[in-house]
C-alpha cells in the first residue's frame, strides 16, 4: 500500500522546499537536507536548542516557537536562532538574601519594562513573562518563580524584548533563591542525612553488600510493599 | 485529534473506568505483581534484548568475545576518526587539571566538585550545555528520606530492578548518599516538591517498595540541570566551558596514563587538543543508535562517543548486553513519535489498559517487566490499538488521575506532558495516551569502582556513560540520583588524582594500535566512530550530492 503522502512547501534562508505535511520544522530541515549541528537539542521540547522565528503565508508577523515542537505550514518562512549571546551576571547563592536587592544589583534592566507583553507573546512554552518580570519589579521572588518554573531558556524573550533584559536568567535566579531560602525546609530530610552521617545505616548496607544473591533475592521478594 | 475508529477503542476505556477507579480507591493492588517465574518468562519471550540478533560477539578490545549489543558492537569494531600523525602534542590548545567530557547533569556535579577541590577545571561539551538527557528527566529522583524508608530498602529495591547482576559497592554509594544529594540540590536552590507540612512530596515509581521519588512537577530533570548549569556558570574562574566540540579521541602518555582528549569543533571543523591531569567522562548513552530500529526518547547528541573512546584507550564495558526500552514512549500522533511519557503518570495512577479498556499488567513493575508485558499484548494477544501510520500502542489511562486526585492534578504535576500533547490537540486530562516502549537507556557502560575509576589509570566516569550501578535494569528516578552521586565523586576523586599525577609524554599510539586492529578483523574503511551525530538525512539528497564526503555520518 503507497499511499502518497501530501506535501507543503516551505522556505528555509529563503529558498523554497516541498516536505511532508505535519512535519515538524526539525523534520523539514533535514529532509530538507539540513545536516544540523547547532540549533537542536533534545528534540523533546526540553532544552530550548531550537528556537525558531517564522512567518506564515500572507502575514507580516513574525512568530516563534521550538523547532522540534512546531508542525510546518504551507507557505512557512523560516530561521533558526541557535543561541542568543545574553548577558549572563555572576553570584554567589550564599551571600544573596531572597529579596528585590538581589534583582537590583544583578539585573537592573528588569525595572525598565515597559509593559509591552512582547515577551510573553513569543514565548514557546506560553509563559506569562512579562507577569513574572513584574512580579520581581514587586519583590514578589516565589510569585515569579513559580509563574517562570516550566522555562527551557530558548532566549527568545531576550531577543525580543525592547527594554534589554534578560528574563530567563533572572528567572532562574528568582527559582533558586526560592528553592534555597523561601521553600520550607523538610525535618525528615535534615533528620535522614543526619542519621547517615552518623553511620546509623552503615553496618546493615555492609552486611548485604557482603550478602550472597541468594540472601538479597530473598529480602527482595519478601519486603513489604507501600505505595502511599 | 484521535481518529474515529481510535475513538472506538477510547470509548471501552471510558466503559470500565468507574471499575477501575474503585479498584485503585481501595487501596488493594489493582493487578498481581509478577512472580520471579513469571518475570523470567515475559523477559525471555517478549524483551527486544532476546531476541536472537540482538547481540553479536565483539571481535577486538578489551571486551573480545562477549557478546554486547549489536549496534554498539557495530561503533566499537571501527576506525578512529582522525589521522594521530597530524597532531603536534607537544604544544597542546588548552592545559587544565581536569577534562570533564559532556555537560548534563554528572558532568556539571563533577565539574563543581573538581573546583570545590582546588582543581582547574576544563568542560566540553557536543551540544550546548545543558543540552542533554539529564534535562529531559520528568518524573523524578529517588532518595529514602520518609521516616518509613531508608537507604536499606532502597539498596534491595535498586537491587531487585538489576536482577541483582549490579556491583554491591557502587549501589551502597548510591542509596547512602541519595539523601544527601536531595539537600545538595536543595541548597543550591532546586525547588521541589513539598507537601503541605513542609516535607518532601514523594510518589512511587516502578520497582520501588516505598514511595520515594522527589520530583519538581514533570520537569524534574530539568529543574536539577538547569540549577547546577547556573551554579557551573557562576564560577568562570574555575570552570572554562567549549560548546558544540566533542571529544572524538582520548590522549594518554607513554605510561599509560590518560592525559587528555581530542576535541572537534562541529562549527568550524577544527580538531583541538587538551592536556588533562585526569579526564572524567560523563558522555551519556546511546539512544540515537535507534538499536533494533526502536524509537528514542534521547536527545540528538546520545551516540556513546565517551564508551568508544574510553573503550580504544583501554577500558571494559559491563552490562553493555542490556537495554533499557521506557515502557511509554508516545505512539500517537506521528510527530512525538517515541517521545518520553514520564513514568510519574502511572506513579499518580494512570493504568495501562488493552484495547478493549481491561488492565493486563501492574503499573508499577520494574521497567523490563512492564515493558515486556506492553509488547506481549499487542504481539502475542493483539490487544494493542493500531495508528493510522501503522505503529501499534496500548493505551495509558490518563484522565484517571484527576478522577483519583481531583480536577487540575494534572496541570499542576504534570505541566510539561499536558503541554507536550496539547500542542498536538490532545486534551490528556479527557482522553488516554497512546503508548509503547520506546529506546530509553544504556544500563551498561563503562565499568567503574566507588571512586569513578575505569581501567584506565586517569580516567573517570560518571552518568549514564559508567556501568554497574543499575545492573541489568534501571529503576526510574536512579538515574537522576546517580548523575549527582557519582558525578560529585567522579569530581572529588579526580581533583585529588590530578593533584599527584606526573604526566610523561603525550601519544596518541593506542589509536594507531586500535585501528590496526580493526583492519585486521577486516572492517571497511568507511566505518568510522565515534558516530558524534547521527544522520537523517534522506536518500533522495545524498543521491544529489555529488562531490559531499560522509566522514561515519557527518559531512
Amino acid at each position: 500500500m503507497s499511499k502518497k503522502i501530501p506535501m507543503v512547501k516551505v522556505y528555509i534562508l529563503g529558498e523554497g522546499f516541498d516536505v511532508p505535511e505535519g512535519s515538524t520544522i526539525i523534520n523539514a530541515l533535514e529532509y530538507s537536507g539540513f545536516q544540523l549541528t547547532v540549533g537542536v537539542g533534545c528534540r523533546e521540547g526540553f532544552c530550548g536548542a531550537c528556537g525558531t522565528l517564522y512567518r506564515e503565508k500572507g502575514d507580516y508577523k513574525l512568530q516563534a516557537g521550538l523547532a522540534c515542537q512546531t508542525v510546518v505550514t504551507d507557505g512557512m518562512n523560516i530561521a533558526q536562532i541557535p543561541f542568543v549571546p545574553a548577558e549572563k551576571p555572576v553570584y554567589d547563592i550564599n551571600k544573596l538574601d531572597p529579596d528585590i536587592e538581589a534583582f537590583k544589583v544583578l539585573y537592573p534592566t528588569l525595572f525598565r519594562c515597559v509593559g509591552c507583553n512582547t515577551c510573553t507573546k513569543i514565548c514557546p512554552q506560553d509563559i506569562e513573562v512579562m507577569d513574572y518580570v513584574q512580579a520581581l519589579i514587586r519583590g514578589d521572588i516565589e510569585r515569579a518563580a513559580d509563574l517562570s518554573f516550566d522555562c527551557i531558556r530558548c532566549g527568545l524573550c531576550a531577543l525580543r524584548c525592547p527594554a534589554e533584559i534578560v528574563q530567563y536568567n533572572a528567572a532562574i535566579l528568582a527559582r533558586r533563591l526560592t528553592g534555597r531560602y523561601l521553600m520550607p525546609k523538610s525535618p525528615d530530610l535534615e533528620n535522614r542525612v543526619k542519621e547517615i552521617t552518623e553511620g546509623l545505616f552503615e553496618e546493615e548496607l555492609e552486611k548485604l553488600e557482603k550478602s550472597k544473591k541468594e540472601t538479597i533475592k530473598k529480602r527482595y521478594y519478601d519486603r513489604d510493599i507501600k505505595t502511599a | 485529534m484521535y481518529p474515529k475508529y481510535m475513538r472506538e477503542s477510547i470509548k471501552k476505556v471510558e466503559k470500565t473506568r468507574p471499575e477501575r477507579l474503585k479498584l485503585a480507591r481501595s487501596g488493594k493492588s489493582i493487578f498481581p505483581m509478577m512472580s520471579a517465574e513469571e518475570r523470567e518468562q515475559v523477559l525471555n519471550n517478549f524483551h527486544p534484548d532476546y531476541k536472537k540478533d540482538a547481540r553479536k560477539k565483539v571481535r577486538i578490545g578489551p571486551n573480545k568475545g562477549e557478546k554486547i549489543t549489536t549496534e554498539v558492537v557495530n561503533q566499537l569494531e571501527a576506525y578512529s576518526r582522525i589521522k594521530p600523525e597530524y597532531f603536534n602534542l607537544k604544544h597542546p590548545d588548552y592545559e587544565t587539571d581536569v577534562l570533564v567530557i559532556g555537560a548534563g547533569s554528572a558532568g556539571f556535579s563533577a565539574a563543581l566538585l573538581a573546583a570545590e577541590n582546588g582543581a582547574d577545571v576544563l568542560l566540553v561539551t557536543k551540544l550546548r550545555i545543558g543540552d542533554s538527557n539529564s534535562m529531559m528527566a520528568q518524573g523524578g529522583i529517588q532518595a529514602a528520606v520518609r521516616p518509613d524508608d531508608n537507604p536499606v530498602l532502597h539498596y534491595l529495591d535498586v537491587m531487585g530492578g538489576g536482577h541483582f547482576d549490579n556491583k554491591p559497592d557502587l549501589v551502597k554509594a548510591l542509596v547512602s548518599e541519595a539523601p544527601d544529594a536531595i539537600h545538595w540540590l536543595q541548597e543550591l536552590g532546586v525547588m521541589f516538591d513539598r507537601n503541605e507540612d513542609g516535607t518532601m512530596l514523594t510518589k512511587p515509581g516502578g520497582g520501588t517498595c516505598r514511595p520515594r521519588m522527589h520530583s519538581a512537577r514533570d520537569y524534574t530533570g530539568a529543574a536539577i540541570c538547569r540549577t547546577i548549569r547556573d551554579e557551573v556558570m557562576n564560577r568562570p574562574d574555575q570552570i572554562k566551558i567549549l560548546e558544540h566540540q566533542p571529544a572524538v579521541e582520548l590522549i594518554k602518555d607513554d605510561k599509560g596514563n590518560t592525559a587528555g582528549a581530542v576535541l572537534y569543533h562541529l562549527e568550524n571543523k577544527n580538531y583541538y587538543t587538551v592536556k588533562a591531569k585526569a579526564t572524567i567522562i560523563t558522555t551519556g548513552g546511546f539512544g540515537r543508535l535507534h538499536v533494533k530500529g526502536f524509537e528514542t526518547t534521547n536527545h540528538y547528541g546520545a551516540t556513546a562517543d565517551g564508551l568508544v573512546v574510553a573503550y580504544r584507550a583501554g577500558a571494559n564495558l559491563l552490562y553493555m548486553d542490556s537495554v533499557q526500552y521506557h515502557p511509554t514512549g508516545a505512539v500517537y500522533p506521528p510527530q512525538i513519535l517515541g517521545f518520553l511519557c514520564t513514568e510519574k503518570l502511572r506513579g499518580l495512577g494512570a493504568q495501562p489498559v488493552n484495547k478493549d479498556g481491561d488492565l493486563f499488567v501492574h503499573p508499577l513493575e520494574p521497567r523490563d517487566i512492564e515493558a515486556s508485558a506492553f509488547i506481549r499484548e499487542c504481539i502475542e494477544r493483539n490487544k494493542g490499538i493500531e495508528t493510522p501510520a501503522g505503529q501499534v500502542g496500548i493505551w495509558l489511562d490518563s484522565p484517571l488521575i484527576e478522577k483519583l486526585s481531583g480536577a487540575g492534578t494534572i496541570k499542576k504535576n504534570l505541566p510539561a506532558m499536558l503541554r507536550q500533547f496539547e500542542r498536538f490537540d490532545v486534551d490528556i486530562t479527557k482522553d488516554p495516551i497512546l503508548v509503547y516502549p520506546t529506546l530509553h537507556y544504556q544500563n551498561g557502560g563503562i565499568e567503574i569502582n566507588d571512586h569513578c575509576e575505569s581501567q584506565v589509570s586517569g580516567l573517570f566516569v560518571a552518568g549514564e556513560a559508567a556501568g554497574g550501578i543499575h545492573g541489568r535494569n534501571r529503576l526510574m528516578g536512579n538515574s537522576q540520583l546517580d548523575l549527582i552521586v557519582f558525578g560529585r565523586r567522579a569530581g572529588i576523586y579526580a581533583a585529588e588524582y590530578a593533584k599527584k599525577v606526573k604526566l610523561g609524554k603525550l601519544s596518541l599510539v593506542h589509536i594507531i594500535d586500535y585501528d590496526k586492529e580493526v583492519e585486521k578483523i577486516g572492517v571497511d574503511k568507511k566505518h568510522i566512530s565515534p558516530m558524534v551525530l547521527p544522520d537523517y538525512t534522506p536518500e533522495s539528497v545524498k543521491k544529489r550530492q555529488h562531490t559531499t564526503e560522509y566522514k561515519g555520518t557527518l559531512r
